[in-house]
């Protein structure tokens, strides 16, 4: 994490100014950004840096430590250290000149053109941009919700609760068992649940040899199916077991006060229960009146929302088309929003929207598997144009060569949002 | 261009092999590919007594996977193109003699490269006399269809937009670091732009090993590669 005195007093400097609400600098154009993840902390960057001075870009975001989804699996199979997938916004602050406010927005005035905050007091915005990830569907896993994230985690947003599930497997007696609930489809990172399955089997293979993993399934397949299945058995045979729909897997319900799972009308006690339920749009596109269904609709030539041409969302809470739900993606997106927003305020130019994902997955030591694809906007959606899998049957030396490429891809990605 | 080799299926085919030898014909001169291979004896060595110098033996080059030789310290580039896949096949040796820095961009290999087609197809012919297993003439990997790294001037000549480059760029970013920080992922920045512009066209027709890249350049026109080349080289 890069923490330094500027820098700390850059944060400070930028959040004491939103004291006062409805602060704005004389007639520069504003940007407001809700949310400091892959989307939201990519497109302040952009933006700021690209504008150079022109355009005022305020980022909102409730934590002062950011911790990444992408490669918080790696921390939980020991791979990583907390502190290395944590990140400040002191570089954003004090390099780029970004306010960076540390507080909840809570609602959007889209006819007024402000946000408002939970601490008090509105932003306005020429533009606003949204990147609010994912929130949990109420009711998904009957006998699951938010309160009972204390016994059974979700893990799905990372911070403490990646903390509690490792702190939890790491003390399950021998010969325990794990069940993983996973989520249906639409999901953020679909390969997360199979290469966090892979990371607690890791874990459990060196402590804890005789336990057992069940994962719960409501899907009939998953991503780099193939290819976990293969490093299951290779790495961990006989210790992991995936119960489909064919069997029950999508009707799951739990009991967080006795430990229990009943799948299908067959009750299992275990020892650690990782509930990761149905998801949506993160709360403020709901309340932004953004969303049709479980999702904010976009334009993919510029990541308009469909409902709000002065609204851009990113990453996982849009339904744009093609693109997984992944921090690669919303970082991928927010490039085409940033350069959207430039050219609608500053008059810049403005070219044909690309968009890239690729997603690592960690299966074992120096064990890396990949898939990725390319898009291009079209009317209807963002659509896919070209893309790759990792090969079953690969050698060791590709595989760790593929590992030691999303160790630089994280540094890669890490340093173009947050500088 | 067609690879062809009836100078081995006549000297080399073993029994069930002959029927190439009304398909294929010859790679180059050997003969004349042996005098030429003396630009590279200052390194390499082939045949019997063949070891290590500066440069790794070249016996058994065709079809071996690039840096594969034990105990020879290859260049972190060539450790990467063999972690990567590549193999040493006709059109991959013949891309990389052509321009070493071309194919393998931190290569140790400093030779400016063979220019004359001819002159490579003939060290090749030479050199393809002491890799065994000749039976996978004319059909294996060894010994199929080349493409061409060398460029059109034309496409050369592109001078590239580099405000557009700073756009498309922007996608190369998410994993290669604007700060040339080169772990796990190589540093791109302030690459001299034919290089750079070479290194795409060889992702763009699968001549380089890897699968991203390949994707990432695929579907990036002339201009945008130009664009890419001309942003890069000048970013601090």
């Amino acid at each position: 994490m890069k923490f330094n005195r500027r820098a700390f007093i850059g944060t400070a400097a930028a959040a004491a100014s939103m004291v006062a609400p409805m602060v704005r600098a004389q007639g520069k154009p504003r940007v407001v950004v809700i949310g400091g993840g892959a989307g939201g902390a990519t497109a302040a960057r952009y933006i700021a840096k690209d504008s150079k001075g022109e355009i005022d870009v305020t980022l909102i975001e409730p934590t002062r430590t950011y911790y990444t989804c992408f490669f918080s699996n790696l921390y939980i199979g020991g791979f990583r250290d907390l502190q290395s997938i944590a990140h400040t916004y002191a570089t954003l602050a004090s390099e780029y000149g970004i306010n960076v406010v540390h507080d909840y927005a809570t609602g959007v005035d889209r006819d007024a053109k402000t946000v408002a905050l939970a601490g008090g007091g509105r932003v306005s915005y020429d533009r606003l941009i949204i990147s609010p990830g994912i929130d949990f569907i109420d009711g998904a896993v009957p006998g699951w919700d938010v309160s009972a994230q204390d016994v059974m985690p979700h893990a799905y947003k990372a911070g403490t609760q990646t903390a509690l599930l490792k702190s939890q497997i790491e003390a399950m007696p021998q010969g325990g068992t794990y069940v993983m609930v996973a989520p249906p489809n639409p999901y953020r990172c679909p390969p997360g649940p199979y290469e966090r399955i892979s990371m607690v089997a890791h874990v459990l293979k060196e402590k804890n040899p005789t336990a057992k993993i069940i994962i719960a399934d409501p899907k009939a397949k998953f991503s780099k199916q193939a290819l976990f299945e293969e490093g299951w058995q290779k790495h961990y045979g006989g210790m992991i077991e995936r119960i489909g729909p064919d069997f029950g897997g999508e009707n799951v319900s739990v009991r967080p006060d006795t430990m229990e799972v009943d799948v299908d009308g067959e009750v299992i006690k275990a020892d650690v229960v990782n509930v990761i339920p149905a998801q949506k749009a993160g709360h403020i596109c709901e309340a932004a009146s953004l969303t049709e269904g479980n999702w904010a609709p976009v334009d993919g030539h510029t990541m308009q929302s469909r409902l709000d041409e002065n609204i851009h969302v990113l990453g996982d809470a849009t339904n744009q088309g093609d693109m997984p739900k992944s921090g690669f993606s919303a970082n991928s997106q927010a490039k085409v929003a940033a350069m959207a927003v430039r050219g609608a305020l500053t008059g810049s130019r403005v070219f044909p929207a690309k968009f890239s994902n690729t997603c690592w997955s960690l299966i074992s030591t120096d064990d890396g598997i990949k898939v990725g694809a390319s898009y291009a906007a079209t009317d209807e959606k963002i659509a896919k144009t070209d893309g790759f899998i990792s090969a079953t049957g690969e050698d060791a030396a590709l595989r760790k060569a593929t590992y030691e490429e999303s160790i630089g891809w994280y540094e890669g990605i890490t340093s173009d949002m947050f500088g | 261009m067609k690879w062809t080799l009836v100078a081995f299926t006549l000297a080399l085919a073993p029994p069930g092999a002959a029927l190439a030898q009304d398909t294929a014909d010859a790679i180059g001169d050997a003969d004349r590919g042996a005098k030429v291979f003396r630009k590279c004896t200052g390194c390499h060595q082939v045949g019997s007594d063949a070891s290590n110098r500066a440069g790794p033996h070249l016996n058994g080059i065709f079809g071996r996977r690039a840096g594969s030789i034990e105990g020879f310290d290859y260049s972190k580039a060539m450790d990467r193109a063999h972690d990567d896949g590549m193999v040493w096949d006709i059109e991959h040796l013949d891309a990389y003699i052509e321009n070493p820095r071309a194919l393998v961009s931190g290569t140790r290999m400093s030779f400016r490269g063979l220019k004359d087609p001819q002159d490579r197809h003939d060290v090749l012919a030479y050199l393809r006399q002491f890799t065994a297993n000749p039976q996978d003439i004319p059909e294996s990997a060894p010994t199929a269809v080349a493409r061409e790294v060398e460029l059109p001037p034309e496409i050369l000549a592109i001078v590239g937009d580099a405000e557009y480059g700073e756009y498309l760029a922007s996608e190369c970013l998410t994993c290669h670091q604007s700060d040339g920080a080169d772990a796990g992922i190589p540093s791109i920045t302030r690459w001299h732009p034919e290089d750079f512009v070479v290194a795409m066209h060889a992702y763009k027709r699968k001549l380089r090993p890897h699968p991203v890249m390949q994707m990432m350049a695929g579907r990036l026109s002339d201009e945008e590669i130009a664009a890419l080349a001309a942003y890069f080289e000048n970013l601090e």
